[in-house]
């Protein structure tokens, strides 16, 4: 097995989980969602195998470096932090109602990494810039904050469409009630909060080795600073001012689209120093 | 604090007040949005070309070009930092009793009603319980107290009481982040400086207004290097430097990127490298009247005479990017022709192109066919005495933040009620700071283990 075997059947396998999610969601049924556990587990293990054979793979090419340096190699980590996340979440709390909202996350993003033509899979030696031990603090930590707010954007869209009293025929019904969701909404939140702050700091602990700077208001430095403000307004909202629900829903919802942007935008509208990932 | 005199009251309520908190921030977040759209630290041409006088204007008036130290970005972080300052004393004036109290009360009315409350019915009495429940409680939370009415006996015990303070170490933690970029501003500096292989320079010069300042020491590069993957990127740059005090040498090492040198709280990090201007070329010119090539080594700012009398080329300099009509032609070396009875003119000689100046059409034309490659090694020099605040302020947020989002002060109380005969309702409830859900768990999950234990001892 290789790498790109690994990682295209974990794409499949992330499809297969979405439908399967989906499915549970749409005809009402436990069953399928159970299976989209079993799956999504499957795929986990493929793609921290897809990963580390990656790793390996650029030590037998002459070069070994950690498998997260661009736009692909990010994206497949990106969906390992959302999977390992959101089974995490399913066991603790055993909630398996919102998977329906981020099972579809965890596939776009290995999805886009897959079949985008202009998205290179080639493993590439680092640039310079790049050699640093703090490469893998920063992109660990990054990506697993990001993973923690997609998860909080996927409870926040459940709350979004869920309606307060679902009938009991409804296909809302198997969504966890309101309270549940706003709590691990909050959970959520807190958790990525965390793991971006580390991951700004470990950027710029890293910048300050690579360029004499910590700061330096790049787009993407700067981005991430707005992304950090934002949850932190989510927070300060909630423990604060006691905000819940469906507003406080939607600030987390903007803090999503801050990702986004912090994440891709960056990289395709604005120039700067991360425009290798 | 409680100062009753009107104004100043109202002063200290507004920054009290955690909508101030939310309006700076969205205000910081969306202004911050502009600096990364608006072209920052441009010439004047470039914004009136990117965007047009008018609107060049409006960039002026506030600062646009430099965004993030206009006054105005830089008041909204003020008002945050007071907003901060203010908020925590507010807070930490009313919680500090709470925090640090006298002795430990608790009040067991606040705790009955509790919806999470577990019971564990057991068939032992209350005195028989009490030793191991005492035991058992201590174990889980600390120091347990006791507390008698009647027939029933409460078991009170509690942990984490200072994790109330996390929130006061974030908050902290921001004004040293923002104290050490004070710091760094007004008393550090960051400059560049170009260093020929085999030369020495103790003047940088200062990154944004390009002022030259003098180091306490002269920096010589005695070797650059750089190497490429099979692929063509570049793999390394590496500096050999020097550092030279007093006259003496009192260091020499490589630097590379990600690995600076850090002197004297002065850092010199790798930035960039380029071709430096060689000494001496080897230039052909063709005389195109009479077909006469003529090949021979010119040092840089060298005159000599044409053929016939025709007149004179001065080789004047060397640029490693030579920007002609939107393209980069790379290393070109310039000169100045003077022929005989006319005004001199320069010529560009690039590299890459070696007929480039026959497409000139003059009498002569002229190459230059090789040179001996030498390169500068581009250094950024730093100090920043700031630095040590600002991680200082990164660690104390991250230990904050883990504080205040994962850890509570917890209290426990066991309340041991006679049932009759012999037997005891043993309850179990609890409260949390933070987060009532897990609570509520961990409570179930106390209940398990207690219940576990006391059959045991049985």
């Amino acid at each position: 097995m290789n790498s790109a075997f690994a990682l295209s059947s974990t794409t499949f396998l992330y499809g297969l989980a979405m439908v399967c999610y989906v499915g549970a969601f749409a005809f009402k049924k436990k069953l399928p969602a159970t299976a989209g556990f079993y799956v999504l587990v499957l795929g986990l293990l493929l793609n921290t195998a897809g990963i580390g054979l990656r790793w390996v793979e650029s030590y037998q090419m002459g070069f070994g470096r950690a498998p997260f340096s661009n736009m692909y190699e990010s994206l497949i980590f990106f969906s390992w932090t959302m999977t390992a996340l959101y089974l995490y979440v399913e066991i603790k709390y055993r909630e398996q109602g919102f998977g329906v909202f981020v099972s579809p996350l965890i596939f776009l993003a290995i999805a886009y990494a897959s079949f985008d033509p202009s998205m290179s899979a080639k493993i590439n030696p680092l640039i310079p810039a790049l050699k640093s031990n703090w490469l893998i603090a920063h992109v660990v930590t990054c990506f697993l904050g990001y993973a923690g707010f997609a998860l909080a954007f996927g409870l926040s869209l459940t709350y979004y469409v869920k309606p307060g009293q679902p009938d009991q025929n409804s296909i809302f019904s198997r969504l966890p009630d309101g309270e549940v969701i706003d709590e691990l909404t909050y959970q959520m939140v807190v958790f990525g909060f965390l793991f971006l702050t580390i991951g700004i700091i470990t950027g710029a602990v890293w910048a300050n080795s690579a360029w004499g700077k910590y700061w330096s208001w790049d787009p993407k430095e700067t981005w991430s600073l707005i992304t950090w403000f934002v949850y932190a307004i989510f927070l300060h909202l909630r423990l604060m001012r006691g905000w819940h629900g469906r507003n406080l829903a939607l600030v987390s919802i903007t803090g999503f689209v801050a990702v986004l942007f912090t994440y891709f935008g960056v990289n395709f509208l604005l120039s700067g120093l991360h425009s290798y990932a | 604090m409680k100062n009753k005199d009107g104004i100043s009251r109202q002063i200290w309520v507004f920054f009290c007040s955690v909508k101030l908190t939310v309006y700076i921030l969205v205000l910081l977040a969306v202004t911050s949005i502009i600096g990364t759209v608006v072209l920052q630290n441009g010439s004047p041409q470039q914004y009136v070309n990117l965007y047009g006088q008018g609107i060049y204007n409006l960039i002026q008036v506030f600062d646009l070009d430099d965004m993030y130290h206009a006054w105005w970005f830089l008041l909204l972080l003020l008002v945050l930092c007071i907003n901060i300052t203010v908020c925590s004393v507010e807070r930490l004036s009313l919680l500090w009793k709470t925090i640090f109290p006298g002795r430990v009360r608790f009040n067991v009315n606040r705790y009955l009603k509790s919806k999470s409350s577990q019971t564990i019915d057991t068939t032992s009495s209350v005195k028989q319980l009490l030793e191991p429940c005492e035991s058992w409680l201590a174990k889980q939370a600390g120091p347990v107290i006791r507390q008698t009415d009647g027939q029933t006996t409460y078991l009170y015990a509690e942990k984490g009481r200072w994790t109330r303070l996390g929130v006061f170490v974030v908050h902290a933690s921001v004004l040293l982040l923002l104290a050490g970029a004070l710091i760094g501003a007004v008393f550090g500096f960051k400059a560049n400086v170009r260093i020929d292989e085999g030369t020495q320079t103790g003047r940088v010069f200062e990154s944004k207004t390009r002022e030259p300042m003098t180091l306490d020491f002269i920096i010589r590069c005695n070797e650059f290097e750089v190497s490429f993957y099979e692929n063509g990127a570049p793999e390394e740059f590496r500096s050999n430097l020097t550092i030279i005090e007093d006259g003496q040498e009192s260091l020499t090492t490589d630097i590379r990127v990600n690995h600076p040198l850090r002197y004297k709280g002065i850092n010199i990090f790798q930035s960039s490298y380029g071709t430096a201007a060689p000494d001496t070329v080897t230039m052909q010119m063709v005389d195109n009247q009479s077909g006469a090539e003529i090949i021979r080594d010119i040092r840089i700012g060298e005159t000599i005479d044409l053929p016939d009398g025709a007149g004179q080329f001065t080789l004047q300099g060397f640029l490693p990017h030579f920007e002609f009509r939107n393209h980069d032609l790379g290393e070109t070396f310039f000169g100045l022709v003077t022929l005989t009875g006319e005004t001199g003119f320069q010529i560009g000689m690039p590299m890459q192109f070696p007929t480039f100046d026959k497409m000139r059409k003059g009498r002569f034309a002229f190459v230059v066919t090789d040179f001996e490659k030498r390169y500068y090694t581009g250094l950024q020099v730093t100090k920043d005495p700031g630095v040590w605040y600002v991680y200082a302020g990164f660690i104390l947020m991250i230990l904050g933040c883990w504080v205040t989002f994962f850890m509570s002060h917890q209290s426990f109380l066991l309340t041991l009620a006679p049932r009759g005969d012999g037997q005891t309702r043993v309850v179990l409830s609890g409260k949390s700071s933070r987060n009532s859900r897990s609570m509520t768990l961990k409570l179930k999950q106390m209940a398990t283990r207690l219940e576990n234990q006391l059959n045991k001892g049985e």
